[in-house]
């Protein structure tokens, strides 16, 4: 076991030593062809490959935006699947170019591991999912409540924190299995049950009678999801943040993959500027003038994302909540793109 | 005459044996023999009426096949409609959707290719180059790339022909190597015996899962950056690493079993050590351990279930990305005992084969 953990140590150096010197990702990224980019295995919303497996997800699109930006096709990219163990190494070694898989940057990871996280493109936190007759309203009534929470996470640790500090007792229900957990929830073996807020939305989609169950309006954890690169290299970094940036910026100023080619004849000269009329900003980044363009009009602004992937209209009914923009509300704000 | 008649009378006086036959008959001796059977079969015909039709009305009365997920909520019965709207990513993964036929095709070479070889007249020298040319077909129809075929990335292979590849190439591959560890640990040359001992030691002193986490995320760092060695590539050979050395011990079992005899017999006849072993003492000592080295291969088969830790989608992995799907999320016993019923053909398949095989051989 020691030379094992020698062996990571001396692995993990010689990776991060070789990437601060490598630096040349885009390079070898347009060589290649296609993006790699690292998924989730299967969260639904965020990435998973359907019935004819196609992936589709937030992360996904995101993704797929990051090939726009590069090549003007959203196909020209290649979805390595990765558990939660790998992810981190795979990026390491070089085996992804960017990691799109619900990861939350932390100072930890942007320091130590070597990663560099992008734009965050979900604001996710720890939530509770309540049955309604138990007239529940905030999470400070939870006192004495019996809590379902799968075990080894951080939300285990999260929810205890919480309850401690607020002076509340709990008494927590450890299931490993998330079918497991969600069957003990509806039974009515505890009286609320613990994790990320988008996964709550979908423990609720499952539910026998969805309309019997809400989500507390409180968070008690911030779980920022952002893509990630390698450490060091500045171009890399920066066409994958402006990726996504860009779909934010494009909510903000009302383009959508609809209405874009109207757009192009707007006299805005903030429009103007976005979709590569009035060049300039590709230049900066190294890509074509009509990257921004290309990305609303195949993948879309992130209102359409987010409404796509985990809105409304898709089982997990999420709320845009933290991830509206700042104008509605919201913590989203891109930069000028000038 | 006299003496025939005499036993007619005598057995005038003997009761006609009772007719053991007829199902009554039959429950009697065999279910209620005594106090202890009546009650076990008593109880045991209880459990049954609890759990059969209960069963029988759920998978097949009020089940569904081919609905919609909304349909099947709302319905008590199974709901197995969740394969056929799934099927196609269930059995290939990511493979394109509309060049299924490719796997599919090579999925029923593979096995119209072991039933070939269950026949023990077909073991001959053509046979090594049937499969040879199998192989070339099956991994030109998987990979494509040349006439005409469009190319496939080995990254979007999945479901069934991965599992068939990684278990079939592991079994493959792994029983000669094991056959060859199992003479180098009772070589006389002491650098043979040392290098064997330590590599079956090693490897059975570890779980499978961690050999699968060394080549799936320590290795990748050892290459320089940019240099990547396929997963399935990496899966397969921890896989095949893994279930030679316990094919080694059995083997190693076999040998010891063969009497001293036989070897100084083979030696005797002026036989060097390769003709001595694979004339005299091989085929002996395989004989002997045919059902644990078929044990061995049925568990290294599902094993390869494991691989889903480096997230290879294998059969078992597809089916629960099918269920990752807030619609068919319920459904999860109706998916898994379909996947349960692929591995039991499977596994059934092959220790009945072992059976017969050894009955073969013994006579």
């Amino acid at each position: 076991m020691k030379l094992f953990k020698l062996c990571l140590v001396v692995g993990i150096v010689f990776a991060i030593s070789g990437v601060a010197f490598a630096g040349q990702t885009f390079d070898s990224v347009k060589a290649k062809g296609f993006v790699q980019v690292g998924v989730n295995e299967g969260l639904f919303g965020f990435g998973k490959p359907d019935e004819k497996g196609v992936w589709r997800g937030l992360d996904v699109d995101t993704a797929r935006a990051i090939a726009v930006a590069v090549f003007g096709d959203a196909s020209k990219v290649k979805f390595i699947p990765l558990t939660a163990v790998q992810r981190f190494t795979a990026l390491q070694a070089g085996e992804i170019d960017v990691l799109c898989r619900n990861a939350t940057q932390t100072l930890g990871r942007d320091t130590e591991l070597g990663l560099d996280f992008a734009q965050v493109n979900y604001y996710d936190g720890q939530g509770f999912l309540v049955p309604k007759k138990l007239k529940i309203k905030r999470a400070k009534e939870l006192d004495g409540a019996t809590i379902c929470v799968l075990p080894g996470t951080t939300t285990e640790l999260n929810v205890a924190d919480y309850f401690r500090t607020n002076n509340m007792k709990m008494k927590p229900v450890v299931i490993e299995s998330n079918v497991e957990l969600n069957k003990a929830f509806f039974a009515g073996r505890c009286d609320c049950m613990t994790s990320d807020a988008s996964q709550l939305a979908s423990v609720r989609a499952v539910a026998p009678n969805p309309d019997d169950y809400m989500i507390l309006p409180d968070i008690i954890s911030k779980e920022p999801l952002a893509p990630a690169v390698r450490h060091g290299d500045n171009q890399w970094k920066d066409i994958v943040n402006y990726s996504v940036l860009a779909m934010i910026e494009a909510e903000d100023l009302g383009i959508t993959s609809k209405n874009i080619d109207e757009m192009l004849k707007s006299k805005n000269p903030l429009i103007m500027r976005f979709l590569g009329v009035t060049s300039g900003n590709g230049k900066a980044l190294g890509l074509s003038e009509n990257w921004a363009y290309n990305i609303i009009k195949q993948v879309g602004n992130y209102a359409e994302v987010f409404e796509r992937n985990v809105g409304k209209n898709t089982p997990l009914k999420l709320e845009r909540g933290l991830n509206a923009l700042w104008k509605d509300g919201g913590i989203m704000y891109s930069p000028p793109f000038k | 005459m006299d003496k025939l008649k005499n036993n007619i009378i005598q057995s005038d006086g003997l009761k006609a044996p009772v007719i053991r036959i007829g199902a009554l008959q039959w429950i009697r001796s065999n279910l209620f023999n005594g106090v202890f059977n009546s009650i076990l079969t008593i109880v045991t015909l209880l459990l049954l009426y609890k759990v059969v039709p209960p069963f029988i009305k759920w998978a097949f009365i009020d089940s569904f096949w081919f609905s919609t997920a909304k349909e099947c909520s709302a319905g008590d019965g199974a709901c197995w409609s969740i394969i056929p709207a799934n099927i196609r990513f269930i059995i290939f993964g990511f493979y394109p959707h509309e060049l299924h036929w490719r796997p599919l095709l090579a999925m029923i070479m593979m096995v119209g290719l072991i039933l070939y070889c269950k026949n023990r007249d077909h073991w001959k020298k053509s046979l090594i180059y049937i499969w040879i040319a199998g192989l070339i077909i099956m991994g030109l129809l998987m990979k494509g790339g040349l006439f005409g075929l469009t190319s496939v990335d080995s990254d979007q292979w999945g479901g069934l022909p991965l599992t068939l590849m990684l278990s079939v190439f592991g079994m493959v591959a792994a029983y000669p190597l094991g056959i060859v560890l199992a003479l180098g640990r009772r070589s006389k040359m002491p650098a043979v015996k040392t290098v064997c001992i330590i590599y079956i030691e090693l490897i059975r002193g570890v779980p499978l899962i961690s050999l699968l986490f060394m080549s799936a995320i320590l290795f990748p760092l050892f290459f320089p950056q940019g240099v990547t060695i396929n997963k399935i590539i990496r899966a397969q050979a921890a896989i095949i690493m893994f279930t030679a050395a316990y094919i080694a011990e059995v083997v190693r079992g076999g040998l010891q079993a063969i009497t001293r005899g036989q070897y100084e017999a083979a030696e005797s006849l002026g036989l060097n050590y390769a003709q001595k072993m694979r004339l005299v003492i091989l085929p002996q000592a395989l004989k002997i351990v045919i059902p644990p080295t078929v044990g061995i291969l049925i568990s290294a088969f599902k094993d390869t279930s494991l691989v889903v830790i480096i997230a290879l989608y294998e059969i078992l992995k597809t089916t629960r990305t099918a269920l990752a799907d807030p619609a068919w999320m319920g459904f999860s016993p109706e998916a898994y005992i379909f996947v349960a019923l692929i591995y039991f053909v499977c596994c059934y398949t092959m220790s009945n084969y072992s059976r017969r095989l050894e009955k073969e051989l013994h006579s």
